[in-house]
């Protein structure tokens, strides 16, 4: 039980042991990171088919069915083409930035998958302060999209650019605040102490923090806030094929489009990583009788669920006007996000016992109808009349 | 209560997930080129030309002695891609109502330009072109393929009966009517001529008029 828990840590180990003893901790990190940057592309690869067969689902039609086995092998057919596909550059771009946003992109994207606790003892860096890090990773990501969409020089592509940022940015408060409450009761930045804080049972059940009032309403504020965060559906404008032809990728072609979709997808992965890490447990098991199956198995499979709930998500939602998305983010979201701040002390602080339950659940649910009755209120509807001419 | 439009269009989605790997009458697309859906009449492409195979005049293979196409050109002029060009013949022939019409010496359609706006079948007095369902016309070739003459366009009535029934049956109770007007026409006068010669004394006939 314990070696398969363990296995890709000690294949690590038994791998490295062939070099000199000067080399090994390099090697090792090497290894890490050469697993990390193949394996997370090779999941995307099958997300993609899996995303298009699910989506075909809700639609009541097959999905993609013609490469292979039951369409399985479309990625590659879809990697292929986009490798040997002309890369177009606009004349008058500014070459040097429209090549690096693609590569910046990806790269900070995977930075963030340098702290996320995979399993047990199976954590790139060990850093105190992983959480800080990983935002302060996510946050590049802007940057990243803004020189796309800049160095482009395409009204589409800056108009698109400039959507993406400002959506991040709001959606990047709330993202924040949700986190912040599991650093409140944890009292720590380090992922790895906050997956193991989640790790005890009490009549067999975990306490993950999403059980707790504060945490259920914090996991769904984070997962507002990630959907808005990585452009998902329905909160993809800042792509928007309908209206934007592709948003701040559109003059992007050939392999740098299909690294701007990596990113998009990885950003997806490790978010889901960080969400299932900091409220659903990270790599503990959901009952204690199921601890014997091994660890990285559980994240992996929190991390599947949270994307194939992107998709029903994806599959499901319209997209939201701007000024919907603007309204929510600080009308409904930070509000919420503010509240279970002060929640999260007041569970911290009244001690255990059954007060606790009722006082926060009570609080939230009550902000939850409140905003929900009247801070989304929009006025009354009345015949059109154009202002601007009188 | 706000989110719950969005727990029943989740609860909607999922349903469609799940039902469809079960019952497969939910599934309405079929796979196309193995599957097929039965074509159905009211389907409109490109247009062709119609013949009657029972009407031969002049010589030529049988689509082109019984093109119902008289070259009036209505067709080329109220075009609005310009995609039909015809070329009138010097000679006439004779055409179901024995009458001697000119034919088309050249009838091409270019498909690529082509909007199946279906306006010459609607401006045609002779019902002669008629819309196709064929709808697999993709070519390699870009610039010869796309151009179909008249032995390309010519179907025969037959054909127009299989595509388009109702629509075809009417046309020919039409047709037929407009024969039996013009050969009671042609009886009547005929009659009124005997009636004539009748009354006047028969002058003699100078020879070749």
């Amino acid at each position: 039980m314990n070696t398969l828990d363990q296995i890709f840590v000690l294949l690590r180990q038994w791998l490295v042991s062939f070099l000199p003893a000067g080399w090994q901790a390099a090697a090792g990190v090497l290894l890490s990171v050469a697993v990390i940057v193949g394996l997370f592309p090779a999941l995307f690869a099958l997300t993609t088919v899996f995303e298009r067969k699910g989506l075909g689902r809700i639609q009541n039609r097959l999905g993609p069915n013609r490469v292979g086995p039951f369409g399985f092998f479309q990625p590659i057919a879809d990697g292929i083409k986009s490798l040997t596909k002309e890369d177009i550059v606009p004349l008058r771009a500014d070459t040097a930035v429209h090549f690096l946003a693609p590569v910046l992109l990806v790269l900070t994207v995977f930075m963030g998958f340098a702290v996320l606790p995979m399993g047990r003892n199976m954590t790139l860096v060990e850093m105190d302060s992983g959480l800080l890090f990983y935002f302060a990773m996510g946050t590049s990501t802007e940057l990243a999209v803004f020189m796309a969409g800049w160095s482009s020089r395409n009204k589409y592509s800056l108009l698109g650019a400039m959507r993406a940022v400002a959506q991040m940015i709001s959606y990047e408060v709330p993202l924040l605040l949700s986190s912040v409450t599991v650093v409140m009761i944890s009292g720590s930045l380090s992922l790895t102490k906050i997956v193991a804080a989640q790790n005890h049972y009490s009549h067999g059940l975990p306490h993950w923090y999403i059980f707790t009032p504060w945490g259920f309403a914090g996991f769904l504020m984070y997962a507002i806030a990630t959907t808005a965060e990585t452009n998902r559906s329905p909160f993809d404008l800042p792509e928007g094929e309908s209206e934007l032809v592709a948003g701040y990728h559109t003059e992007y072609s050939g392999f740098k489009f299909a690294l701007f979709f990596l990113g998009e997808y990885l950003a997806m992965f490790s978010i889901s990583g960080l969400g299932a890490t900091l409220f659903l447990g990270g790599w503990t098991a959901p009952f204690s009788f199921l601890t014997w199956v091994p660890s990285w198995i559980w994240f992996f499979s929190k991390l599947m669920l949270s994307i194939f709930v992107f998709i029903w998500l994806r599959g499901t939602l319209p997209r939201l006007r701007q000024d919907q998305l603007m309204n929510f983010a600080w009308k409904f979201v930070l509000p919420m996000c503010l509240l279970n701040l002060f929640v999260a002390g007041a569970w911290r602080f009244m001690g255990d016992g059954w007060l606790r339950w009722v006082v926060c659940s009570a609080i939230l649910i009550a902000a939850y109808v409140g905003l929900g009755l009247g801070g989304l209120r929009r006025g009354k509807i009345g015949p059109r009349r154009y202002r601007y001419a009188e | 209560m706000l989110g719950e439009g969005i727990i029943k269009g989740l609860a909607e989605t999922a349903r469609n997930f799940f039902a469809s790997y079960f019952s497969a009458e939910r599934l309405t697309t079929v796979e196309y080129p193995e599957q097929r859906i039965a074509p159905f009449e009211a389907a409109r492409v490109f247009p062709f030309l119609v013949f009657d195979q029972e009407n031969r005049d002049g010589g030529g293979p049988e689509w082109e002695a019984g093109m119902r196409c008289v070259a009036c050109q209505i067709c080329e002029k109220e075009c609005p891609p310009k995609c039909i060009y015809i070329e009138k013949s010097r000679d006439k022939k004779l055409d179901y109502l024995g009458k001697a019409q000119y034919y088309p010496a050249r009838f091409d359609i270019d498909i690529s330009v082509c909007m199946s706006c279906q306006i010459c079948v609607e401006v045609c007095p002779f019902e002669a072109i008629k819309m196709n369902t064929v709808f697999e016309l993709s070519t390699t070739d870009r610039f010869g393929a796309l151009l179909l003459n008249r032995e390309q366009l010519a179907k025969p009535n037959e054909y127009y009966h299989k595509i388009h029934p109702t629509e075809a049956a009417a046309v020919d109770a039409r047709l037929a009517e407009a024969k039996i007007k013009s050969e009671t026409k042609a009886t009547a006068g005929a009659i009124a001529a005997a009636v004539r010669g009748a009354e006047v004394p028969a002058r003699p006939v100078e020879g070749g008029v």
